[in-house]
């Protein structure tokens, strides 16, 4: 057991900065997540599957070509880039936060699809009933639709914090591969199968890796069978 | 309060057209399904909205299509009462409850907690889930809900359709306290002649999209032909009457009536208290001299104020006893072989045992009878 903890401190930023990359990449990505589903759920509007294949565009791709693409869009130059550079001075080129942004951007399509399901299943009538009582349409949402989808919710949120766990094409096109800064697990990972004797530093991540995706998954388990227990929806 | 419609709406090809002006203290609006009472009640509480027309509750103007006003539901403050109780399942029975009140003004909160819970009798399930309620349960705290966001008007979509008749007979005196004891007027969905000749003061009939007839219940009850086809047998003349006495050695309940003395099985109501009687008009029997040697316990008389032709074979007869109608429905060939005419005295017979639970509820209020 000694050994597997016994890290050196770039190791252990590898594990810290994946685990903070896809945090900020599950929670920066659930507001515009769960705006995304509402719309593809229930918006009635032109351009509907247009943006049903965009949202979904990062399953298909390949992942250089989604990090090529943000690379193009965010980077220094990109237009997007250097807007948010000036004027909020966000950077993603070659930072952490690049690495998150591309990891959101990755599971985005996961997250969509799980609570676009859960609001298709929301009976609607809920919702009237709720209105009748005088909730206006925004308390409605934040009283009966939010937990209602609560389940959906939480499986979109862990498939995208799973997702950004192991995300490598997109994030390493994007962003490098910077100790410290963009070197995320499978990056690190990476780099000591590229280097004589480094199978050993490769196996101790392989398996911290696979610790946390369990600990990831049986959370979100426990989590929404306690919220289903609580719902007890007939 | 006065509810008062004029609307009219196209969904596909079906056209509701409603012009009515109900002051009642329960207005039901009965037809046969389809007949476009479900659609009316949603437009009255805001859930669909009319090509055109007006709809105005107590002088508030709700919808006015020539005006462009159209207040949307949550600012209507009109209590509904769904078929399907609809209770939020990740709530309990409190929260649920609660609802409402959040988005009440304080100054126009009117019913305590309290009071409602003691009115339904719902003070045990407080702390349950709506999924561990049974169906009689779940529609009690969905009536709850409706009157804790203090509605100015309650409106109940078939309330106990989706319930058996065990069911139904354990909410119907809810829902009469609930007319007799609350001051908020109510419009009641239904297509069930007995659940509004026990209920409502006023009818409004509604038939593939109009209004059929529009008066008292009383009135309506005895329009047979207004009724829909597979409930026309329930329909009879609605009476007004008050427990005189109890006849405990044969279990029995004497009914004091304008039309004469009543025996019915014997009712778990006080003497004095207000007694809705409805007298199916196929349980009404005629004899032209006074019957001996009968079992049947109520015998009226009366003059005959009415032959109306009926659905085949029959005729009914309506008979003026002191000024009560009380209907029959019997054949041609009775009619024919009694030479039953207008103006002719006779004698209506009926058997205390037609009388059930289904035919005699808890009365209105005088003053609300008119």
């Amino acid at each position: 057991m000694n050994w597997l903890l016994d890290l050196n401190p770039d190791e252990w930023n590898a594990v810290r900065l994946s685990i903070k990359v896809a945090t900020v990449a599950m929670i920066a990505s659930l507001p515009p997540g769960i705006l995304i589903a509402l719309l593809l759920a229930r918006g009635r509007f032109w351009g509907k599957t247009l943006l049903n294949g965009l949202v979904h565009l990062p399953l298909i791709l390949p992942p250089v070509v989604t990090g090529y693409l943000l690379l193009l869009t965010f980077g220094r130059r990109g237009p997007a880039g250097a807007f948010l550079a000036e004027h909020l001075g966000i950077v993603f080129s070659f930072r952490w936060t690049g690495a998150a942004l591309a990891c959101g951007v990755m599971g985005f399509p996961l997250m969509v699809r799980a609570i676009r399901l859960s609001i298709e299943a929301v009976d609607r009538k809920m919702e009237a009933a709720a209105g009748t009582l005088g909730a206006h349409p925004l308390w409605v949402f934040a009283t009966i639709t939010l937990p209602l989808i609560l389940p959906g919710l939480i499986a979109g949120a862990i498939l995208s914090f799973a997702k950004a766990m192991g995300e490598f094409g997109a994030t390493i096109t994007f962003v490098s591969n910077i100790p410290n800064e963009t070197q995320t697990l499978p990056s690190a990972i990476y780099t000591f199968t590229q280097v004589p004797g480094g199978d050993a530093g490769a196996i101790r991540l392989t398996l911290i890796s696979i610790v946390i995706s369990m600990v990831a998954l049986v959370a979100s388990e426990v989590l929404a069978r306690r919220v289903g227990r609580r719902m007890d929806i007939e | 309060m006065t509810l008062s419609i004029d609307i009219s709406h196209r969904l596909g090809d079906f056209a509701i057209e409603a012009n009515f002006e109900s002051a009642g203290r329960l207005t039901a609006l009965f037809g046969p399904s389809g007949s476009g009472k479900s659609t009316l009640i949603n437009l009255i509480a805001g859930l669909i909205r009319p090509q055109k027309g007006r709809i105005v509750v107590d002088g508030r103007v709700l919808v006015d299509t020539a005006a462009g006003i159209f207040v949307p539901m949550h600012k209507r403050r009109i209590g509904m009462v769904f078929q399907d109780a609809r209770l939020f399942p990740h709530m309990s029975v409190a929260g649920n409850l609660r609802y409402g009140r959040w988005f009440t003004p304080p100054s126009e909160r009117y019913a305590n907690i309290d009071a409602v819970v003691d009115l339904l009798g719902i003070g045990h399930l407080l702390d349950r889930r709506p999924a561990k309620l049974s169906g009689g349960e779940k529609q009690r705290v969905a009536i709850g809900r409706a009157l804790l966001a203090s509605p100015k008007l309650l409106l109940m979509d078939e309330p106990l359709a989706s319930l058996d008749e065990a069911r139904k007979a354990e909410i119907l005196p809810y829902i009469e306290r609930l007319r007799d004891k609350t001051k908020i007027p109510i419009a009641y969905v239904s297509h069930s002649v007995a659940e509004v000749a026990r209920l409502a003061s006023d009818v409004v009939v509604l038939s593939q999209g109009k209004v059929a007839a529009f008066g008292s219940t009383e009135a309506i009850m005895q329009r047979l032909d207004l009724l829909p086809a597979e409930e026309r047998g329930e329909g009879g003349a609605v009476l007004n009457a008050r427990v005189l006495r109890h006849d405990e050695a044969f279990g029995m309940t004497v009914l004091g009536s304008p039309a004469g003395e009543i025996r019915v099985p014997r009712l778990p109501r006080p003497a004095g208290a207000l007694v809705r009687l409805r007298i199916r008009a196929r349980d009404v029997m005629i004899a032209t001299e006074q019957p001996a040697g009968l079992s049947a316990l109520n015998i009226l008389v009366g003059t005959i104020a009415a032959v109306r032709p009926g659905i085949g074979p029959t005729v009914e007869i309506a008979i003026d006893c002191n000024g009560a109608i009380v209907l029959a429905r019997i054949t041609e060939q009775s009619k024919h072989s009694l030479r039953l005419a207008l103006g002719r005295k006779v004698f209506a017979v009926i058997k205390t045992v037609s009388f059930d639970d289904t035919t005699t509820g808890l009365g209105l209020p005088v003053e609300a009878d008119g």
